[in-house]
């Protein structure tokens, strides 16, 4: 073998090719210094006063000042919504709704640049994600909904559905402009009017989205969005609305439920998860690397469906193992601006800090820690792409959801054991086959308890398939003609709790 | 002859197996990583340091019926000089043609470091037996190549006679002794990534220095999910023996941006140690003047008519 790389004269390979900066310019961004609330299609001054600033997670520095809204704030808005319900939106031809959702869809494509470097700007996650999948998705749901629109007859048979009123829709910081397409085109398509917060922390695509409403001339009142932290969202879940939509933890969520039992107001939540990425000992090892990576590193772990548990077949342990190590020394963490950056910034301190406190707690509870050798900036809030091996079930680290890119390692010996820990969780959202035996899929999707599962490949969505959760990871479907149900009411099954 | 080494269970091959599997390859996700990788975005001085890398790792190639000593000539002479104008621009690794015309290029090239590579062993297809295509390793060898590109039994391989194609690729090496041996795959031929995979640890366990994509003569040759596959081949050789074997991606890397593509793609792969001329080329006929033209825009800030490169 040696006198095989005995070639003579080597050239010697160079020691290091650092990939030049290749930042996005923000310049196709303009931001605003203060924003105001979007009610009835106008911005307006907060009835509260109050402000409080919105930065840049990357670098700290604030971008805008957001209103607060208070309840007074929130009624306005719910009354405009009403407004709109009433004047024309439920009674419009349904290939109208359909026209303006298309308008909206064509919209954020044409500005999906401009969209993306927001989305970057304010949420610290990676152009190449924003660029590449929250804003084709977001758009591609607005023209799955459109399509909807005019044919509700078709999607629900012989059921005769109704739009319910006014939908107040409470979404969460990691795909601000995604989560806000997913609760708005659905709605809208059954012909409701919608009041919607978006996350403390990235409201700026959801206030930029105002300006995409208006250039598709969709009529006042129809979407309203209110600004603000937590205060905001109780007060809306208290508000005079007919349905709550909510994604966000499961704690939140727990609060909504009890908050709304015995009113009569529809509810779907979506929480979180602690999914359980299940490889085995057949996989195309190498591909099931990149869905490890992709299911716990994509958008620093902040997915509610991000594979956070990897559950590995033993008898392929140590190869897979120093794979993913190796494929770790290779992500690129920093600037999310930057064209070739994998893994952006931490969205928030408080983010961070939980993170921190979690990975310290695994430390502590004797799991071992792999972070590969990686420069972070000094300003903003970064966390190290970690994993950690040798983890028991019983470790913090694997029964709580982390939501950063931190992975829990744990191993199994039979599918039957797989299927086993897989469950073992007080969640069910979603989960991954690793496996070339297609029939071998089949038996474990019968088994998980989750609601999505995906067989060789991992956090991949598209506007027609349902996503939703078992167990404390929610109820409710959104996408596909299964998102549609919890925005209409049925002739004689009219709008009831649950 | 060397140890083979690294070879997988499943084989029907006399061999103790030392790579625990050959392992599939996932279609959909390895196309998708090689599309993510294809996004980098690759700019200024990090731009710089890849194009002349690709020129260093350059296999100048002319494998036509209707090749001369003048044209050879030609060729060789701009594989030494590849721009005129820039005497900065490095001579490309090596000049690969027909065994005819070994000797011309030999000469022409004279002792400026650019080697000599021949196919033989019936290329492109390879249909010949295997004692005519020994017989031709050698006497390519003699003619004074310093590598030679062989093409596996394709015929072979895909009737399942797997030890066929690897005592052919065995007694090729046993040929040509210590000259460069690299092996042509020819994946426009073997239908699937899988195919790849294994011909790729066939190849490197009968003894290839090198493994190739194509002959170039296929339209379907050298895409990037190919190129993924086979570098994570020789990955998984080198992770489990130490051995590192070279990669040649040829036929349709036809521009920079692709050339570009394809090292970040060894980059992220197998790591800087990959990014030399012992242990990669890119095997091409037009690739050179459009890297010559970018190296040119890169450091005058424009782009010239392509009149000023020279056809050779």
């Amino acid at each position: 073998m040696a006198e095989l790389e005995q070639r003579g004269d080597l050239t010697p390979a160079p020691s290091a090719w650092e990939y030049a900066e290749a930042p996005e310019s923000r310049d196709i961004v303009k931001l605003e210094e203060r924003y105001g609330l979007f009610v009835g299609g106008e911005f307006v001054e907060p009835a509260s006063g109050e402000y409080y600033e919105t930065i840049d997670p990357a670098s700290e520095e604030p971008l805008a000042e957001i209103p607060q809204a208070g309840p007074e704030d929130v009624a306005l808005a719910v009354e405009a919504a009403r407004d709109g319900f009433a004047n024309g939106w439920s009674a419009a031809a349904p290939a109208e709704r359909a026209k303006y959702l298309y308008r909206i869809a064509r919209i954020l494509q044409e500005r999906s640049r401009e969209f993306a470097v927001l989305e970057s700007l304010n949420g610290g996650k990676p152009i190449r994600e924003s660029r590449d999948v929250d804003l084709p998705l977001a758009a591609a749901h607005f023209f799955y909904y459109a399509g909807w629109a005019d044919k509700l007859e078709y999607a629900f048979p012989h059921r005769r559905p109704k739009p319910l009123g006014v939908a107040g829709q409470i979404i969460p910081w990691n795909f601000p402009l995604l989560m806000l397409a997913w609760k708005i085109a659905p709605a809208l398509a059954a012909g409701n009017t919608v009041v919607l917060k978006p996350a403390e922390t990235t409201p700026l695509s959801a206030l930029l989205f105002c300006d995409v409403l208006r250039q598709a001339e969709l009529p006042p009142g129809v979407v309203n969005i209110v600004t603000g932290d937590g205060r905001t969202g109780a007060a809306l879940v208290k508000g005079d609305v007919d349905k709550i939509a909510f994604t966000g933890s499961t704690e939140v969520g727990k609060a909504i439920q009890r908050e709304l039992a015995g009113t009569g107001k529809k509810l779907t939540l979506e929480l979180g998860g602690k999914a359980a990425n299940i490889i085995f000992d057949d996989c195309a090892l190498d591909q099931a690397v990149e869905g490890i990576v992709n299911g716990i590193y994509f958008n620093q772990g902040h997915v509610c469906c991000a594979g956070s548990r990897l559950l590995v077949q033993e008898s392929i342990y140590e190869p897979l193992i120093e794979k993913l190590k190796r494929r770790l020394t290779t992500l690129r963490v920093g600037d999310p601006l930057d064209k070739n950056t994998d893994v952006g910034a931490i969205n928030s301190r408080q983010q961070l800090e939980k993170i921190e406190e979690l990975v310290a707690a695994g430390k502590e509870e004797g799991a071992e820690i792999y972070q590969p050798p990686c420069r972070l900036p000094e300003k903003g809030y970064w966390f190290v792409p970690t994993v950690f091996t040798n983890v028991a079930q019983s470790y913090r680290i694997a029964q709580e959801e982390i939501f950063g890119p931190v992975l829990s390692v744990l191993t199994f010996r039979t599918p039957d054991e797989a299927v086993e820990k897989a469950n073992n969780t007080p969640y069910g959202l979603s989960a991954g086959v690793w496996t070339e035996k297609g029939s071998r899929i089949l038996w474990m999707a019968e088994r998980l308890e989750a609601g999505v599962i995906w067989a060789n490949t991992y956090n991949r969505f598209d506007p027609a398939s349902p996503f939703g959760g078992y167990k404390e990871s929610g109820f409710g479907r959104e996408g596909g003609r299964h998102g549609l149900e919890p925005y209409l009411a049925f002739d004689g099954v009219e709008a009831s709790g649950g | 002859m060397a140890q083979a080494p690294a070879l997988p269970t499943g084989f029907e091959l006399p061999l103790e197996p030392r790579l625990p599997r050959i392992g599939s390859v996932d279609q959909v996700a390895v196309e998708a990583r090689a599309t993510d990788l294809s996004r980098r975005s690759i700019k200024r001085e990090s731009k710089v340091f890849a194009l002349d890398l690709a020129v260093r790792m350059m296999d100048l190639t002319t494998l036509e019926g209707d090749d001369t000593p003048g044209k050879v000539a030609a060729l060789a002479s701009k594989a030494v000089r590849p721009d005129p104008a820039d005497a900065s621009v490095p001579s490309v690794a090596a000049v690969c043609v027909y065994p005819n015309l070994v000797q011309t290029a030999r000469e022409r090239v004279g002792d400026s470091g650019v080697k000599v590579a021949s196919v033989a062993t019936a290329f492109p297809s390879g249909q010949s037996p295997t004692d005519l295509k020994v017989a031709e390793a050698r006497r390519v060898v003699e003619l004074g190549a310093d590598e030679v590109d062989m093409v596996i039994d394709r015929g072979s391989f895909l009737a399942g006679r797997y030890a066929k194609v690897y005592d052919e690729i065995v007694q090729v090496k046993e040929a040509v002794g210590d000259t460069h041996l690299k092996v042509i795959l020819e994946v426009g031929e073997l239908g699937t990534y899988d195919n790849v995979r294994r011909a790729s640890l066939l190849a490197i366990a009968a003894g290839a220095d090198f493994i190739k994509t194509s002959t170039g003569k296929l339209s379907s040759s050298a895409t990037l999910p190919v190129t993924l596959v086979m570098l994570e081949a020789i990955r998984d050789v080198f992770e489990e023996t130490g051995r590192r074997v070279g990669m040649k991606p040829a036929g349709g890397i036809r521009n920079a941006k692709q050339a570009v593509q394809t090292l970040v793609v060894v980059h992220e792969t197998l790591g800087v140690e990959w990014l030399t001329p012992d242990l990669f080329r890119f095997g091409a006929s037009s690739l050179l003047n459009d890297v010559l033209m970018q190296i040119r825009k890169e450091k005058t800030g424009r782009y010239q008519s392509p009149d000023y490169f020279t056809i050779d």
